[in-house]
């Protein structure tokens, strides 16, 4: 009973009781079962005591000096008191119970006494009366009923004897007396009973040791828990040397640990960081927690999360550190992947985010461009048509009002010529179509015909000079793109021309120092910084360079600019390449040209710099109201001349001048002996004979006005000179001009070459009048239209020199055209004469058609000649009908291919075209033809493929005059299903107009007015 | 633009015999019929209109070179839709060519049956295909019938023709 409160009273406090040291308010932190489960639970369970290490000494001071180790020791003390008072209590609480009771028996006894004395009192002397307060006064009623069987005592005696008799009294004598004897027998085992356990007390457990199972419990408990855990719990004292550790990593014996620090244990990373963290958090006095890695030999790379407090001694001095360490290296590990993969995420996010965009700007961009270029280019065709009639126009006879007219128009339409001529380079430069040429020229050569040009036509009181440095190599060895030098320098030329108003202009060619390294990485630092365009070429790259160089000469793109003289030697020059290629390695050489086109002109202001060389950027407004122009200029020499590997860089002093300057990288080719072969490729325009004549000379000049009166008729020669530079073969224009002085020389020199250059030059001449081969009606031709340029620069001036470029390129694409397809036919025959042959327009009647002969020798026959394409007999007879009967005769033909060749040798006034046909389709051959009405040169596909499919002897093509061939030629989709999508496609593919199948009657006499007008 | 067929000829011979006028009412019956039935539409009408005394067999000229054809194709197609792996390619060539032709003279329910059978060839489908083939056959072999009866019926008033003008 007892020993149950006791029990009790102990749980109690003992839950309270530990551990005192996280804080003083009694938390429930760290409770035990009562020790006989406890002790069940724990006896399984085997606890390693070696990892901790305990400097017992230590403890003993600890628990003596810190405040926490004596409060702890004081709670402990306190607890220990409390239980023995409560037991001293509960034992006191069980004397007075039982002296209470003796009192009780003794009172009783008393009283038993006393009636008995008062009985014999009776007996002897006077009667007492009974106590009649008996009942009333009852002092058991009195005594706490705290035991139930103490009140089995307050008994009625049971006497069977009648009350007052003797034997009544005799028996309750005898009761009485037994029950005292009870009663004293009673307390005495009672008190025997207090005596035992006043003994039991006495050999109960001291305190110390009931203290040592208390802790023995909580140190069980505690190994239990932290047998696994990766921590380490220590304490240091003051000098951080370990007193006591708990470390779940047992790989060091105590006396290694104990008195000493961590650097004095370990070594490796982190190991001076905690010793210094410790004692931070010493010297503080405050708690911390850190995270630290560690990379010792003992434990290898691992992070732990340390937590470090301070120890207190009573008066408040430091007198160590408790700290606490849990390995968190995988966590770390994670987190930090975790980190890196979303840093990486974000990143990927961020670039996802920007390609987009910058796809998204691109592809913008490139559409836009695309457009622009296709809108210039559809734009052109029709432009090209009009400028070209109303130079046809200009050439009869007018009146002075009209010509007047005609001459604005015609300037007008040069000017928007040359804008789109502009666009069209510029964004082929863009995207990357632009393909340089490798061809050797002359430097010198090159900058005296720019200047010469440019006098030409100058019109101001300049004086233009050009001054070429020794070094410049004079032969033609230096390789490069001379067509795009020309037009770099032409647009400078005429810049520098357009905004100087009195003063000089001039060109300087020099050879910056080959031994130059730094500048040559930094142009090319230059370049791939600048992003100029998509095809840069590596100029310094010579294996590559020479590979493209061949590629481009072996190879027969449509627009190649070899001259007709090579033509006629191509075998040659292929074997000339070889042999250039291995001589090459040892022979060429780099060379940096620098070239400077100054200008004594209004200058550039300082802020307009920046935007100069940008697309559609002038100067200022004014300067573009001013002067004119599209802005476009600067931009395509800035990309030609990145194109190149160069740069193009200004500068400039307002009112006093600009210089622009260029310095480009060209392979030079050492002395070799193979002369003559050489000098067949010079394609900078200067025939031989002048070359050799004037290769010494290093500077030009030329006065204002001086040319101009005099010699009329050279100024021409330099003209067509410059149709060379922009664009078509230079040699043979050149020819042209020299044609009465070298024809002899070269015809002797070589003669295969001449005699297709004489056929080249024969059909140019067709090209460029109606029934004209007369070569020096050919060049009054030229004549006529660079009189028509002069007298238009009077009119306008400011556009003097761009416009006359203009019309010039505008004069090479035709001529070109005519060229490249002759050229074409010759490089797929392989005979000369046989071209020379087909050349020449003939007007022989077909032997199978006499009727269409006739009408191709009369082109301006009354009776409109119709062309029907279509595979189906029945739609084919139904058509031929319904034009009988509309007076129509047509021609008809199977396919699109059969149609090609049927324009390829005869002319037609309509075509009526099915789309959907064998072999290739109508939407295909309009496409073609269209294109060819556009470049005057069938697609090489089709060209080939009649060459060798149907090889026509007794057919001489017909080639139509320059007028003709530009005339667009109606063509009339017939389509069997009207439906606007396949309309659409017909008018994408150049057709003019459809018909829906079945043809009617009333549909086709509609369209046949609608694009017959006779 | 010359008047329709038939007018012109009711015109320019007012007073020909009853058994020729009875001829080409038979012939307008028939063509009316057809017209009614859809094997013929307006472009029929355009053959018609070409026909005159410069090409007066021209639509029985354009009609046998119509079945000839149509015959020809017909017997392609057969072979082609009939072998394990069809060529649909070709065979949408051949239709394609049907189909003009038959636009051309104006065979509608055949032209129709064309377009129907193209859907198919796209569709790459040879069961449709088969079915589209035999529904063009029967549009033909009922519309070739009737062509050989009007090319009878033409025949035989050209016949009165040529004997009046003789």
């Amino acid at each position: 009973m007892g020993g149950e409160m006791i029990e009790d009273a102990d749980a109690e406090v003992l839950s309270s009781m530990w551990p005192v040291d996280i804080g003083n308010e009694a938390r429930k932190q760290f409770n035990i079962e009562n020790p006989g489960m406890g002790r069940d639970m724990l006896k399984d369970v085997t606890i390693k005591e070696d990892p901790s290490v305990v400097d017992f000494k230590r403890l003993l001071e600890l628990t003596n000096y810190s405040e926490k180790g004596s409060s702890q020791l004081a709670y402990l003390v306190k607890h220990w008191q409390y239980k023995h008072v409560n037991t001293a209590r509960l034992i006191n609480e069980e004397l007075d119970i039982l002296n209470k009771q003796r009192q009780e028996v003794e009172l009783k006894k008393q009283e038993i006494l006393e009636e008995h004395q008062f009985e014999e009192e009776r007996y002897t002397g006077s009667r007492r009366q009974l106590s009649v307060l008996d009942e009333v006064c009852d002092i058991w009623g009195r005594v706490p009923k705290r035991r139930n069987d103490v009140l089995a005592y307050n008994k009625k005696l049971d006497i069977d004897a009648e009350y007052g008799t003797v034997i009544y009294w005799k028996e309750r004598a005898i009761q009485l007396d037994k029950m005292l004897e009870a009663s004293i027998h009673r307390e005495q085992t009672l008190m025997q009973k207090l005596q035992e356990t006043i003994k039991n007390l006495e050999t109960k457990s001291s305190p110390v040791e009931e203290l040592s199972q208390i802790l023995k419990r909580a140190d069980n408990f505690l190994h239990f828990i932290l047998q696994t855990a990766p921590v380490v719990i220590g304490h240091q004292d003051k000098e951080l040397r370990y007193r006591f550790i708990y470390n779940h990593f047992p790989s060091l014996e105590g006396e290694e640990i104990i008195g000493k620090t961590d650097v004095e244990i370990f070594d490796g990373d982190g190991v001076k960081e905690i010793q210094d963290f410790k004692r931070e958090v010493l010297e503080r006095g405050l708690p911390a927690k850190r995270e630290m890695t560690f990379d010792t030999p003992l434990f290898g790379a691992k992070t732990f999360l340390i937590y470090v407090e301070p120890v207190f001694s009573k008066e408040g001095e430091k007198i160590g550190v408790n700290y606490m360490g849990m390995d968190v290296t995988d966590q770390v590990a994670k987190r930090e992947k975790m980190v890196k993969l979303r840093e990486e995420m974000a990143v990927q996010k961020a670039k996802e985010t920007e390609l987009n965009r910058t796809i998204h700007i691109t592809e913008e961009t490139m559409r836009a461009k695309q457009m622009l270029a296709t809108m210039s280019h559809e734009i052109r065709s029709p432009l090209t048509g009009v400028v070209s009639m109303a130079e046809i126009l200009s050439t009869t006879k007018l009146d002075k009002e009209q010509r007047h007219l005609l001459d604005v128009m015609l300037s007008s339409g040069d000017l928007v010529l040359q804008l789109i001529n502009d666009i069209l380079d510029l964004s082929k430069v863009e995207s990357g179509a632009m393909k340089l040429e490798a061809t050797k020229f002359r430097p010198r050569e090159v900058v005296r015909h720019v200047l010469q040009t440019a006098a030409a036509s100058l019109k101001k009181n300049l004086t233009l000079e050009g001054h070429v440095g020794d070094e410049v190599p004079v032969e033609a060895r230096v390789i490069g793109d001379v067509l795009r030098i020309r037009q770099i320098l032409t647009n400078l030329i005429s810049n520098a021309i357009k905004f100087t108003h009195e003063g000089k202009v001039g060109i300087n060619l020099d050879v910056v120092s080959e031994k130059y390294p730094g500048f040559r990485e930094e142009q090319l630092k230059v370049r791939s910084g600048a992003s100029v365009s998509p095809l840069t070429r590596q100029s310094a790259d010579s294996s590559s360079e020479r590979q493209s160089c061949n590629d481009r000469e072996t190879s027969h793109c449509p627009s190649s600019q070899e001259n007709i003289d090579e033509n006629g030697i191509i075998l040659q020059r292929a074997s000339l390449i070889d042999d250039e290629q291995d001589n090459h390695s040892q022979h060429e050489n780099i060379v940096w040209l620098r070239c400077d086109v100054y200008d004594t002109g209004i200058g550039i202001p300082e802020k307009a710099l920046p935007s100069l060389f940008r697309k559609y950027m002038q100067a200022s407004a004014d300067h573009a109201r001013k002067y004119g122009g599209t802005g476009l200029g600067l931009a395509i020499c800035k990309q030609l001349v990145g194109l190149m590997g160069g740069n193009l860089t200004v500068t400039s002093q307002e009112n006093h001048g600009s210089t622009f300057t260029f310095i480009l990288p060209f392979k030079v080719l050492l002395k070799q002996d193979s002369g003559s072969a050489d000098e067949m490729d010079i394609s900078d325009g200067e025939a031989v004979a002048v070359s050799t004549k004037d290769e010494i000379v290093g500077s030009f000049l030329f006065k204002p006005r001086k040319l101009i009166d005099s010699v009329v008729r050279k100024t021409k020669l330099y003209r067509s000179c410059n149709y060379g530079a922009l664009g078509t073969s230079n040699q043979l224009s050149e020819e042209s001009d020299l044609f009465s002085s070298n024809y002899e020389s070269k015809k002797s020199a070589s003669p295969p070459g001449v005699s297709a250059n004489s056929d080249a030059r024969c059909s140019m001449a067709e090209a460029e009048g109606p029934a004209e081969q007369n070569c020096d009606i050919k060049v009054y031709g030229f004549g006529n239209a660079n009189k028509r340029d002069e007298e238009c620069t009077d009119a306008k001036q400011g556009f003097t020199v761009h416009k006359f470029d203009n019309s010039n390129m505008d004069h090479c694409r035709i001529k070109k055209i005519d060229q490249s397809e002759c050229e074409r036919m010759m490089s797929a025959d392989g005979d000369n004469m046989a071209i020379s042959d087909k050349c020449h327009p003939t007007c022989q009647s077909q032997g199978h058609d006499k009727e269409n002969g006739n009408a191709q020798c009369l082109p301006n026959s009354r009776s409109p000649k119709i062309l029907l394409v279509e595979d189906n007999k029945i739609n084919v007879m139904v058509a031929q009908t319904m034009m009988k009967q509309l007076g129509h005769k047509i021609d008809v033909v199977n396919n699109g291919l059969e149609a090609i060749r049927a324009l390829q040798h005869f002319h037609y006034d309509l075509i009526l075209m099915d789309v959907y046909m064998p072999v290739m389709d109508g939407l295909q051959a309009t496409r073609l033809i269209r294109s060819f009405e556009e470049h005057g040169c069938w697609d090489a596909s089709v060209v080939i493929r009649d060459e060798h499919a149907t090889p026509r002897s007794d057919l001489s093509p017909y080639y139509p005059a320059a007028g003709q061939c530009r005339k667009r030629i109606p063509i009339i989709a017939m389509t069997a299903n009207a439906i606007t999508e396949s309309a659409a496609d017909c008018l994408a593919s150049g057709m003019d107009s459809f018909i829906s199948k079945p043809v009617t009657f009333q549909n086709l006499r509609q369209c046949l007015q609608q694009y017959l007008p006779c | 633009m010359p008047p329709p067929l038939c007018s012109r000829v009711l015109l320019s011979h007012p007073f020909s015999p009853m058994s020729l006028m009875a001829l080409r009412e038979q012939l307008n019956m028939l063509v009316n019929s057809m017209y009614i039935e859809g094997l013929l539409d307006q472009q029929f009408q355009q053959l018609q209109m070409l026909q005159d005394a410069s090409s007066p067999g021209f639509v029985a000229e354009v009609i046998t070179l119509f079945c000839e054809d149509a015959e020809r194709i017909l017997t392609e197609l057969t072979k082609l839709v009939d072998q394990a792996v069809v060529e649909f390619q070709k065979v949408d060539a051949y239709v394609h060519q049907l189909k003009g032709s038959s636009s051309s003279v104006g065979a509608q329910n055949v032209k129709l049956a064309c377009i129907q059978f193209r859907q198919f060839c796209e569709e790459n489908n040879k069961d449709g295909c088969l079915n589209a083939l035999n529904v063009v056959k029967h549009h033909y072999y009922l519309l070739r019938n009737k062509f050989d009866t009007m090319l009878q019926l033409e025949q035989r008033i050209q016949a009165y023709d040529s004997k009046q003008q003789n």
